[in-house]
């Protein structure tokens, strides 16, 4: 199934000019515990195309989230920017597959 | 000693509830905390240095908080005057405030705390790069102070401070700091706080109040009906923050991994736990300068042929336009089209397929004159409106929403700094004035 159909909320944002970060909201622990196991950062990375050593994970459980961050390229507000915010990043994780 | 700070909305111009003013005012804060600033909106702000808020809505907001300190005569500070914080903005607010002074007869003693940075003293820094960004020493740029500038500031007995660039946290931490709070706590309430209500249930009612003392702190929303709960206000650790546990401040960093977030009651939570770790005094710089000028074209394809066809059509029709625009204006430009409705946002990311009903087309020139940057849009505009697929088919005209097609965006500013500035002394690198407005 596509990980937005699994979560509860998935939003990302600008983390300073120079980073992003997304956030997803798994609602309860049950749904997190299937997204840690099945949301690898490899896919998360390859989907940004992000290099993979760029890309910062952090599980929370007592949040029921597990969050992204990685460098914005460009940066915000550069020509080639097309998103000030960086808040449409979060589309890209929206439609990866997650087995349930 | 406990201290009660007062946080009406997380900027100034964003707006909030009078009527949780009004109750945040009732609970007898020791002092009021705004931000007034980000670079979230982008470098214009910070090149040119403006607001992007409009100045009347930020003077409606002030006149507010200037009747709040008034009626409780505790100090009003601001950080981040302006979005950007540049010395000009400064200046602008503290003609808001003295207009304001003025219109409610108050007399008034202010701190201005000035952050631009001469080129020549970050020059002659030993800059520490926070990423790969090659510095770039021009334009506009200010450091964002922390709590001890504030702090200053404060000690003059000033009824208000208008600071220049600070650090959203360090606006809220620096009072409580000042009276003895529990440094992690200081700096967790900062951060938990720098969004005003965002931290609570109902993000957009603007006012929050937190109470800072000796272990930790705690967090209510004034609007009714609002609540804080442990999950609202450790969720906030999220919001904008690349690491969720670890910010870095002036002078040391906050790490909160071990902070504890407890329920009073339905709609208050008491946070202990988080640990500041002293570091060397460093502030970070923020940079903004002229990358050349802009002019945009939109043109709108609603022939579903043209639709379906529309990436081959924009490539055919750019692969025409690069020489001509070579031979006939020449000199350094770029031109890029995007197209909305189909990868405009993501671009190279997006991974949707579905055909729209229509799509726009945004050719974006950006070139080091206005002059040049409209010539060439205006060379794009026949080819955007009448450009064929192929040589065998009809002429096409497709839609312009204006006349003139193009728009003349004005210059393109961009962030070109991404480093830390060390200090020996935290106010070497601001500037500290205090007057009185005496409309009494």
């Amino acid at each position: 199934m596509l990980l937005k159909d699994a979560v509860q909320l998935i939003r990302s944002k600008n983390a300073g000019p120079f980073w992003v970060t997304v956030d997803v909201f798994c609602g309860n622990p049950a749904v997190f515990e299937t997204v840690q196991k099945s949301l690898g950062t490899k896919a998360v990375a390859a989907a940004l195309q992000v290099p993979l050593k760029h890309m910062k994970r952090f599980d929370i459980a007592s949040l029921h989230v597990i969050k992204f961050s990685f460098p914005r390229t460009p940066p915000q507000g550069a020509r080639q920017d097309r998103d000030m915010h960086g808040a449409q990043y979060a589309h890209v994780l929206m439609g990866l597959e997650i087995s349930a | 000693m406990q201290t009660r700070v007062l946080i009406p909305t997380g900027a100034l111009g964003l707006g909030f509830s009078q009527e949780a003013l009004a109750r945040g005012v009732g609970m007898a804060p020791d002092i009021i905390c705004v931000d007034g600033g980000s670079t979230d909106s982008g470098p214009y702000y910070l090149g040119t240095a403006t607001s992007k808020y409009s100045r009347a809505v930020c003077k409606a907001e002030w006149r507010a908080l200037m009747l709040a300190r008034a009626e409780l005569g505790v100090p009003l500070v601001i950080g981040s005057c302006g979005t950007c914080g540049a010395d000009a903005m400064v200046d602008w607010m503290m003609q808001i405030t003295t207009e304001l002074a003025v219109e409610l007869g108050q007399q008034l003693k202010v701190a201005r705390l000035y952050s631009d940075q001469p080129v020549e003293r970050v020059k002659a820094a030993r800059l520490r790069a926070l990423g790969g960004l090659k510095p770039e020493l021009r334009g506009n740029i200010v450091a964002l102070a922390g709590v001890e500038q504030m702090q200053a500031a404060l000690a003059t007995g000033a009824d208000i401070v208008l600071a220049g660039r600070m650090t959203d946290t360090a606006v809220i931490a620096a009072y409580p700091l000042l009276r003895g709070a529990h440094a992690g706590a200081a700096w967790h309430g900062g951060k938990i706080g720098e969004c005003g209500a965002q931290c609570s249930t109902n993000p957009t009612s603007g006012v929050v109040v937190i109470d800072f003392d000796e272990r930790g702190f705690e967090v209510q929303p004034m609007a009714r009906g609002a609540r804080c709960t442990p999950y609202t206000v450790s969720a906030h650790m999220l919001y904008e923050n690349a690491d969720p546990f670890i910010l870095h401040e002036p002078g040391g960093y906050l790490d909160v991994r071990a902070a504890k977030y407890m329920p009073l009651d339905e709609r208050r939570v008491r946070v202990e736990g988080a640990k500041w770790v002293k570091a060397d005094y460093t502030v970070k710089l923020e940079g903004a300068a002229l990358k050349g000028y802009q002019s945009i074209i939109l043109a709108l394809l609603r022939d579903p042929y043209y639709v379906k066809n529309a990436k081959i059509w924009l490539e055919k029709m750019h692969r025409v336009l690069r020489p001509l625009i070579d031979a006939q204006i020449g000199g350094d430009y770029a031109l890029e089209f995007r197209l909305i409705g189909l990868d405009a946002t993501l671009g190279a990311l997006e991974t949707g397929s579905a055909t729209p009903n229509e799509a726009g087309v945004m050719g974006v020139v950006t070139a080091d004159t206005q002059a040049a940057a409209s010539e060439i849009a205006k060379l794009i505009n026949p080819f955007l409106l009448h450009f064929p697929l192929s040589d065998s088919e009809a002429v096409p005209t497709f839609a312009f929403p204006f006349s003139p097609a193009h728009t003349d965006r004005g210059p393109l500013y961009e962030f070109t700094l991404n480093h830390v500035m060390p200090l020996n002394d935290p106010m070497a690198a601001f500037r500290l004035e205090s007057g009185v407005i005496d409309a009494a």
